[in-house]
């Protein structure tokens, strides 16, 4: 019985692979080198802030970042601005007041205590916290391990994704709706460009969004590079600030815990065998 | 309190005396902390200081996390977020209680199968045994009431499944889950409701951690022989075994430093790994997430649940012989909730003379299998429910209730033990050599 169930396990786990592999719906998610991966990483406030000039050019037209404080834009580990550059910066956007005009509400400039507006288009997701919600932890098999092992997450899936437009392959029906898409999964896909088995012949889907960045869609004052491979950094580099903007001070609390806790190991592994050594003779070679 | 003779608190001052007359509270302290402990026990026995501090540490987060959230379904989402950004440490303190819950897990998970391996449900200790598959159960309510406060879409959606299930039980179904909801479908009733139980619960589960250990304080420990502790006279207790404070105190707190060591790391630098991403994302009643995936700790009984499909000819064959009232549906909550109970009811399937699974030749093995089985149920149940993921749920869904209903049974009857030491002083210098010597 015992080898009944171990074979019938090792033919199921071998096909498993083969199925996993012949599935449809496949996307790229290109691994980019953060500088916020891994135990050390940390935000780069240059790029943090890069990121912020093309949210507000570009992404802010229609998506929102409904859970974002204006006034942690100048918090450290985050981008960093001064306070007084952050009241001019909230000051170009409008926050409806409850309390203006005796009760009745209006609308005024955003201060730092404000949070940035909502999205404006009603399909347009919010993304304070899209860099988190869009985390590949899937891995090979489920396990995760590419977040493990390459450090891959919510960033590096949207920055494959805003630069992942291309043609929308031939078989395509003409104006089929929404824009292609190499690493979005979750949009339509027009019948004609599946096989006879509902296989998806081409990576991703048709996402509603249309490509919002081609490249030199900015200009940054210190003359940084503004190609599209730069930009969708810079700006999945914000939204993971924006989603998680305590990441620099966990990591440091956690190093700090981490190297308490091996003190605190190696000290009472020395109580411990000092405690317990009139009870024990000398080892013995077995087992 | 105990029934291996040892020395018990004598009130020395005068103040000491003036309060044991009135509340023997001190002497109740000293001999639970000097109770005579089995000097052999192993690194397996010390999950419990482990679980001991998790829930601590869960209610001491969760009681700061409860000062600023709001249980309501426009603003819980948000409340969390706020308490991510704005509440001092709140991010910290919020992954702590995030990340304890799956702690809280590997602990229970680790103790249950010490147990298992060791014979600690054998008999005089069904009781400390049964008491722990209840809290257990209380463990898993209060996770999953847990995971539903941050009200985002897996949140909502598991709820909604899960809430489900109980929708199953035929005739009455529909009204128990509305009465677990306090409404037709998830929404503020539910949520306030979870909030409260989620409060609750934790201080049932510390309760009966006391009443746990007053078990097997009763009975005394177990121990990797399985042999028990001569209780002849004083001397001869002391030779099998050495008083828990400090030996065992100081034993069980560096291997938690260990484990935190590992715990703190994942804090800190990848919290949101054992999570799912969907939950960050606001609950939506409108938009049902593609995978509905329970959290990892959950799994190996989610993949049972849906392992007995309606093309299994054993749910067919109950569906027939009951006319149809248990369905695939009702089978696979039965398989979830059996799969516990079949657990719970080894002290009574076992029917071995022998404890220790270290002298069970043919048990060890069929044990091991167990382990992984579990493992493979774990990892199958966050998969997609076609094939070949359909088989090897059924296949390893079939071998947990064939250990506990079978093997476990007919093992008893057909195996040879080895030969156990004769008392717990022998194994132990046989490993460790008599410092007499």
């Amino acid at each position: 019985m015992f080898r009944k169930l171990t074979l019938s396990a090792a033919i199921a786990l071998g096909l498993s692979s083969g199925a996993a592999l012949a599935s449809g719906g496949t996307s790229h998610v290109e691994d980019f080198a953060f500088s916020f991966e891994g135990p050390f990483g940390s935000y780069d406030q240059m790029q943090l802030q890069r990121g912020l000039k093309i949210y507000t050019e570009v992404c802010s037209a229609c998506h929102g970042l409904e859970h974002v404080r204006f006034g942690t834009l100048a918090d450290e580990g985050g981008p960093h601005y001064g306070i007084d550059e952050v009241w001019d910066y909230a000051g170009q956007f409008e926050v409806w007041d409850p309390e203006l005009a005796d009760g009745e509400g209006d609308f005024r400039a955003a201060t730092p205590a404000d949070k940035f507006p909502g999205s404006s288009l009603s399909n347009a997701p919010d993304l304070s916290l899209m860099a988190k919600a869009r985390a590949g932890f899937h891995g090979p098999y489920g396990l995760g391990i590419n977040q493990i092992v390459k450090g891959m997450g919510g960033p590096e899936y949207i920055a494959s994704l805003l630069s992942g437009y291309e043609e929308a392959p031939e078989c395509a029906p003409e104006g089929f709706d929404g824009n292609y898409n190499t690493v979005f999964t979750a949009g339509g896909y027009p019948n004609e460009c599946k096989d006879e088995h509902g296989n998806h012949l081409y990576p991703g889907s048709w996402i509603a969004m249309a490509q919002p960045l081609y490249g030199e869609d900015t200009e940054f004052d210190d003359g940084h590079s503004n190609d599209l491979h730069h930009e969708v950094q810079d700006v999945a580099a914000f939204l993971m600030w924006a989603a998680e903007p305590k990441l620099n001070a966990r990591k440091e609390a956690g190093l700090t815990g981490v190297i308490f806790l091996i003190v605190l190991s190696v000290l009472l592994y020395m109580t411990n065998k000092r405690l317990w050594a009139p009870h024990k003779g000398k080892k013995r070679d077995e087992e | 309190m105990s029934g291996i003779p040892h020395d018990h608190y004598e009130p020395k001052t005068v103040a000491e005396k003036w309060l044991h007359s009135r509340l023997p509270v001190i002497g109740l302290l000293y001999d639970t902390l000097m109770i005579p402990t089995p000097k052999n026990l192993n690194w397996m026995w010390i999950w419990g200081i482990v679980l001991a501090f998790t829930l601590g540490l869960q209610i001491a987060t969760g009681v700061v996390l409860v000062m600023h959230y709001t249980p309501h379904v426009d603003m819980a989402f948000a409340s969390i977020e706020h308490i991510m950004r704005d509440v001092n440490g709140g991010h910290m303190i919020r992954y702590f209680h995030m990340n304890g819950a799956s702690l809280f897990f590997v602990a229970v998970y680790a103790h249950i199968f010490r147990g298992l391996y060791y014979g600690s449900y054998k008999a005089p200790r069904e009781v400390t045994w049964i008491i722990g598959m209840l809290m257990y159960l209380i463990m898993m309510g209060t996770a999953f009431m847990g995971y539903v406060l941050p009200w985002g879409q897996m949140s909502f959606h598991g709820t909604a499944v899960i809430t489900g299930l109980f929708g199953a039980i035929p005739f009455i179904g529909e009204s128990i889950q509305t009465w677990l909801l306090g409404a037709s479908a998830v929404g503020q009733p539910a949520l306030n409701r979870f909030f409260s139980l989620h409060y609750l619960l934790p201080f049932v589960l510390a309760g009966l951690t006391l009443v746990h250990i007053w078990a097997f304080h009763s009975t005394g420990n177990n121990n990797p022989t399985g042999v028990e502790v001569r209780r002849g006279s004083k001397e001869e207790a002391q030779k099998d075994t050495l008083p828990f404070w400090p030996y065992f105190v100081i034993k069980d707190l560096f291997a938690l430093a260990v484990i935190l060591v590992v715990f703190v790391a994942i804090v800190g630098f990848m919290p949101n790994y054992l999570g799912h991403p969907d939950n960050y994302i606001p609950a939506n009643p409108l938009a049902t997430p593609a995978h509905i995936v329970p959290e990892w700790y959950f799994l190996p009984f989610y993949a049972i649940l849906r392992a007995f499909t309606a093309d299994v000819w054993a749910v067919q064959f109950v569906s027939f012989i009951t006319a149809g009232i248990v369905d695939a549906k009702f089978f696979g909550v039965l398989a979830m909730f059996g799969a516990i109970a079949v657990m719970a009811l080894a002290p009574w399937l076992d029917t071995s003379k022998v404890r220790s699974g270290r002298y069970r030749p043919m048990f060890k093995w069929w044990f091991a299998l167990l382990v992984v089985d579990f493992f493979v149920l774990m990892w199958v149940g966050a998969q997609a429910t076609t094939f070949p993921y359909d088989w090897i749920s059924l296949i390893a869904a079939t071998y947990w209730f064939s250990y506990f209903l079978i093997i476990l049974p007919l093992l008893g009857v057909i195996e040879k033990p080895l030969a156990q030491p004769a008392t717990i002083e022998e194994d132990f210098n046989a490993h460790y050599g008599n410092p007499a010597e």
